[in-house]
């Protein structure tokens, strides 16, 4: 039978601040297990949390950019389960009067645009981590606190994505946004970034919903879809089986690529919530959200549809210039000082550009050839042809010198006097007779051939839109 | 009169004088705590040689001619439910019995800088949990005026110890009356500040939305001087109030004319003890002789205050107890675990004592869904109502008073059985810690056994300053402040 998948998505963000969520330690990852911790982060009688401003307005500013309806009025509180990482055995959290609400996301799949849902987003502190030892049969594990109480945002969809394209391109839709905004750095292998789907099956058509299932432990974005499509599969053949689909929590293993039962929905927490009374409400003002809204920069989406429409490039292109703000601002940057040729600049990122950055591992704002040097270079390439260009643009990240300084150092501007090509095309022809031979009988490759020995002397420098005319004009006239 | 029965500020005059020095106020005291501890218990930890290094630290201060603190020298204890660096932090619970704070309360700070020395902690119902001190892992304190007789409680530590004249002064918490109960039984001086005027860090949670700390003193003025130490913001404590501190020992003697004193019907009916009644309506004659005019008072919807603080009291103890759980500090079982699951129910099962246990099982049960509603959401809404009936009272007055508590101390083991019954005695002190305001509770006379009886002055938010005057207004009248118990 066909089923119509119903999907929604649970992301957490770990935000970007200095300190933790409650206290005043740092959120730096990866240092000695327990180092960054403190009497309010491992949750000592007595202690107390007082919020974290940057987080809080981190979470604003994310409301803001998923098209959020913002509370004047916002509260915490505290969500209780025992975990040995849960330092206090309940989290403080949002569940009464979240930050966000009804907001949504829009994402493109092959081409058109679809609207996903943002049914809340809130802030809350994120757990320590459990360390398991490696050998067998040991009867312990121990904790690290130092991530316990860093500001996690939760962004929770509405059911409204149907397959796993829609869940792909609302992952990565999502990220860039976090990204663009500056609330996460959303590195998926430091856990920046975790997600849990839910996913359900109903008949095409039905007009209720079917069993929904939710899936934890998805730590990157390739495991959700992994997840999805084995749940999928998984509901499916249950269904065409004519077996119930159980209400339940699985647990995804990427490892082995399957996911196991966690808890039934009986097994489910009661986790008490009641709002916190440790910490005071929040109020939001109008002229809060006015100053926060004006923080948000141009967003992905609409960014790409302008790049679309004012350098006339591709939307594939546009993607690919937008998925990072700082390219987007590079690319903007180059065409503003070249003042035309968008497309030209265009493609040099994309090809040279993009290349050089994943082969040297770096990022944009790190890369060797600013703007202004690009352009440069862009501008006296019909001088050196594009081959040349090519060479220029390594040598420019090798030694940092400008395309002017290296094409002057090197002497490699284009040759495109004609009568000394002419020369150097006789001379060409002379010591290849088997191939200018060959070419005048219609063998076409062997031109190439010619050209390659003809740029050999002149290392490179010849315009080959001139030189291939003239090897063209003298062996078809059958001047031998 | 013997120096230990100095109230602080008088004590601190003579130290600062240098009629007697630190040192020996603290090691006279330790002399005369040597006797009578094993009569009375008030205290889970003694201090005396980090007490007598303190002491000789502020003698030499003094004789250096340097400048010291506003409880200089003076004797303070602190109910064991305070974190204190280095120094066993108990809370009365074997859950807790070897726990050592890394860190200091904000309380302790100040009065540190201020230059008291700190000379014990004292003994508490476990986790503030109990009107009668009964609830103690370790001991039962005794009413130093009769020791067959609870102090109160929870903190029936520091009244006690107060009253014995084995402190100059002590630091509690009051979440349902757990200050100004045991002082009004014990016949000293307790006062519980505004919600937010006394910075929490540090102050082992209960109930958060209603714990405060408060002082425990032989008079009014020494209530004035060391609240104005531990008063003020702390950014610590988000709950902790940004207004700016008066100076209560300064006005405490400034006369307020035409002084308009609320007198609650509601806390004048049944259940009343009648002696207890009596000596608040004499006392109330005590203000109308000096000028006061009685206003009669309904605040109708106090008759729910205990059944709607046990839901909200309870509901954030049951989460902030949820912690001890082994795992980081505190007691660990020996018995073997086959899982967490496992651990945790031990840990708990043995660290925590019956009251306890109860309380978090009530506020589990009320937190849990399909209940919330009706009971936390619901007393919250009563909490309001409780409110805005003191609200519109304080319109017409400018303080309230009653009675502290509706009996004298009883006996030990006379409630203990009977939970409700023992919840009853806090039902004059609840409402405040409902609604926020501050309250104090000062000796006005003693039942025919000899027992103190204890007159509760209530005030606006951040009105500490109105009700210390008033209360010393009393003071001045009377002097029941003065008597001591035969301890001899």
């Amino acid at each position: 039978m066909k089923y119509e998948v119903v999907m929604g998505l649970e992301t957490h963000a770990e935000l970007d601040t200095e300190s933790k969520l409650f206290c005043g330690c740092s959120t730096k990852f990866g240092s000695e297990p327990n180092t960054q911790t403190c009497p309010v982060c491992l949750g000592l009688p007595g202690v107390l949390p007082v919020m974290n401003k940057k987080a809080f307005e981190h979470s604003l500013k994310a409301s803001l950019a998923l098209n959020c309806e913002i509370s004047n009025f916002t509260n915490f509180d505290r969500k209780s389960y025992y975990y040995p990482d849960l330092p206090k055995n309940y989290q403080v959290s949002q569940n009464y009067f979240n930050i966000g609400n009804n907001g949504y996301v829009d994402i493109v799949v092959k081409g058109k645009e679809k609207r996903i849902g943002i049914h809340n987003v809130h802030l809350e502190e994120e757990a320590g981590k459990l360390v398991h030892p490696e050998a067998s049969g040991a009867n312990y594990s121990l904790v690290d606190f130092n991530r316990a109480g860093v500001p996690l945002l939760e962004i929770v969809t509405q059911p409204d994505m149907r397959s796993v394209e829609e869940v792909e391109s609302y992952m990565q839709t999502l990220r860039n946004i976090l990204l663009y905004i500056g609330v996460s750095d959303c590195k998926m292998q430091e856990g920046s970034l975790r997600f849990e789907a839910s996913v359900s099956l109903r008949e095409q058509g039905a007009n209720f919903f079917g069993k929904r299932v939710e899936i934890k432990n998805l730590n990157s974005m390739k495991a959700v879809l992994k997840a999805i499509a084995y749940e999928i599969s998984r509901q499916s053949d249950l269904l065409d089986k004519g077996e119930d689909v159980l209400m339940e929590t699985r647990l995804w293993d990427d490892i082995d690529s399957v996911s196991r039962r966690m808890r039934s929905k009986e097994e489910a927490h009661d986790y008490r919530y009641f709002p916190e009374p440790d910490l005071v409400p929040v109020w939001i003002d109008q002229e809060w959200i006015d100053e926060t809204r004006t923080a948000i920069p141009e967003l992905p989406v609409s960014k790409r549809q302008r790049f679309v429409n004012e350098y006339t490039i591709s939307d594939y292109d546009a993607g690919i210039l937008t998925e990072d703000r700082l390219l987007a601002d590079y690319f903007e940057e180059c065409v503003k000082m070249a003042q035309d040729s968008p497309k030209e600049l265009s493609n040099w990122i994309i090809n040279d550009v993009l290349r050089e950055l994943n082969e040297r591992k770096t990022s944009v704002q790190d890369f060797a050839i600013p703007p202004k040097m690009l352009v440069e270079l862009i501008k006296i390439k019909p001088t050196i042809g594009n081959s040349i260009a090519k060479d220029v643009f390594i040598e420019m990240i090798n030694t940092g010198k400008t395309a002017t300084s290296i094409v002057i150092e090197k002497n490699l501007t284009q040759m495109d006097d004609v009568s000394e090509l002419n020369d150097i095309v006789a001379r060409v022809i002379e010591e290849n007779p088997k191939a200018a031979d060959d070419y005048s009988q219609g063998k076409k490759n062997a031109l190439t051939f010619l050209i390659g020995q003809t740029m050999k002397i002149t290392r490179g420098k010849a315009n080959p839109k001139i030189l291939t005319e003239i090897f063209e004009e003298r062996l078809s006239a059958g001047s031998k | 009169m013997l120096s230990r029965e100095l109230s602080a500020n008088k004590i601190k005059e003579k130290i600062i004088k240098r009629e007697i020095t630190a040192q020996e106020v603290v090691e006279e005291l330790f002399e005369w705590i040597d006797i009578k501890e094993p009569l009375i218990k008030a205290y889970l930890c003694l201090d005396k040689d980090g007490a007598v290094l303190k002491a000789k630290e502020i003698d030499k201060k003094l004789s250096n001619g340097d400048k010291v603190g506003l409880l200089a020298g003076v004797p303070v204890a602190l109910k064991d439910n305070i974190c204190t660096a280095g120094m066993k932090t108990t809370c009365a619970s074997k859950i807790l019995e070897n726990f050592i704070p890394p860190y200091d309360a904000f309380v302790v700070k100040r009065i540190k800088e201020e230059d008291a020395i700190i000379i014990g902690k004292t003994n508490l119902d476990e986790f503030a949990m109990g009107s009668s001190n009964e609830n103690s892992a370790f001991h039962i304190t005794r009413n130093p005026w009769d020791t067959d007789c609870i102090p109160g409680g929870s903190g029936g530590g520091s009244a006690a110890a107060v009253t014995a004249d084995m402190t100059f002064m002590a630091l509690g918490s009051d979440t349902g009356g757990s200050v100004r109960q045991p002082s009004a039984f014990c016949g000293n001086v307790g006062c519980k500040p505004t919600y937010g005027r006394v910075s929490r860090y540090g102050l082992v949670a209960f109930a958060s939305s209603l714990d405060q700390i408060g002082t425990v003193t032989k008079d009014v003025s020494d209530a004035a001087l060391l609240l104005q130490v531990v008063s003020g913001h702390d950014g610590f404590d988000s709950t902790s109030a940004a207004i700016d501190v008066p100076n209560y020992i300064s006005d405490i003697d400034s006369v307020d004319d035409n002084l308009r004193i609320g007198v609650p019907r509601e806390f004048f009916g049944e259940g009343l003890n009648p002696e207890v009644g009596s000596a608040v309506m004499d006392a109330l004659e005590i203000y109308k002789r000096n000028g006061a005019e009685l206003v009669d008072l309904s605040l109708p919807h106090c008759g729910y205050a205990v059944a709607t603080y046990y839901i909200i009291a309870t509901a954030e103890a049951s989460s902030n107890l949820a912690r001890y759980d082994g795992v980081r500090y505190g007691h660990r079982s020996q018995l073997s675990e086959d899982n967490i699951i496992d651990m945790y129910s031990r840990v708990r099962a043995e660290g925590f004592g019956s009251e306890v246990k109860r309380r978090i099982l009530f506020g589990n049960y009320v937190l849990s869904a399909g209940f919330y509603e009706a009971y936390y959401l619901k007393a919250s809404k009563v909490r309001n109502l409780i409110r805005s009936d003191f609200e519109e009272a304080f319109k017409k007055v400018d303080c309230i008073i009653c009675p502290t508590c509706p009996t004298q101390a009883f006996k030990i083991g006379e409630k203990i059985t009977d939970p409700l019954q023992m919840y009853l005695s806090d039902i004059y002190t609840i409402p405040a810690n409902l609604v926020g305001i501050p309250g104090i509770s000062v000796p006005c006379g003693f039942t025919n056994a000899g027992l103190p009886i204890g007159l509760q002055i209530l005030g606006k938010h951040f009105d500490e300053g109105k009700i210390l005057k008033v209360a010393k207004l009393f003071e001045n009248e009377t002097d029941f402040h003065l008597k001591k118990p035969e301890l001899n």
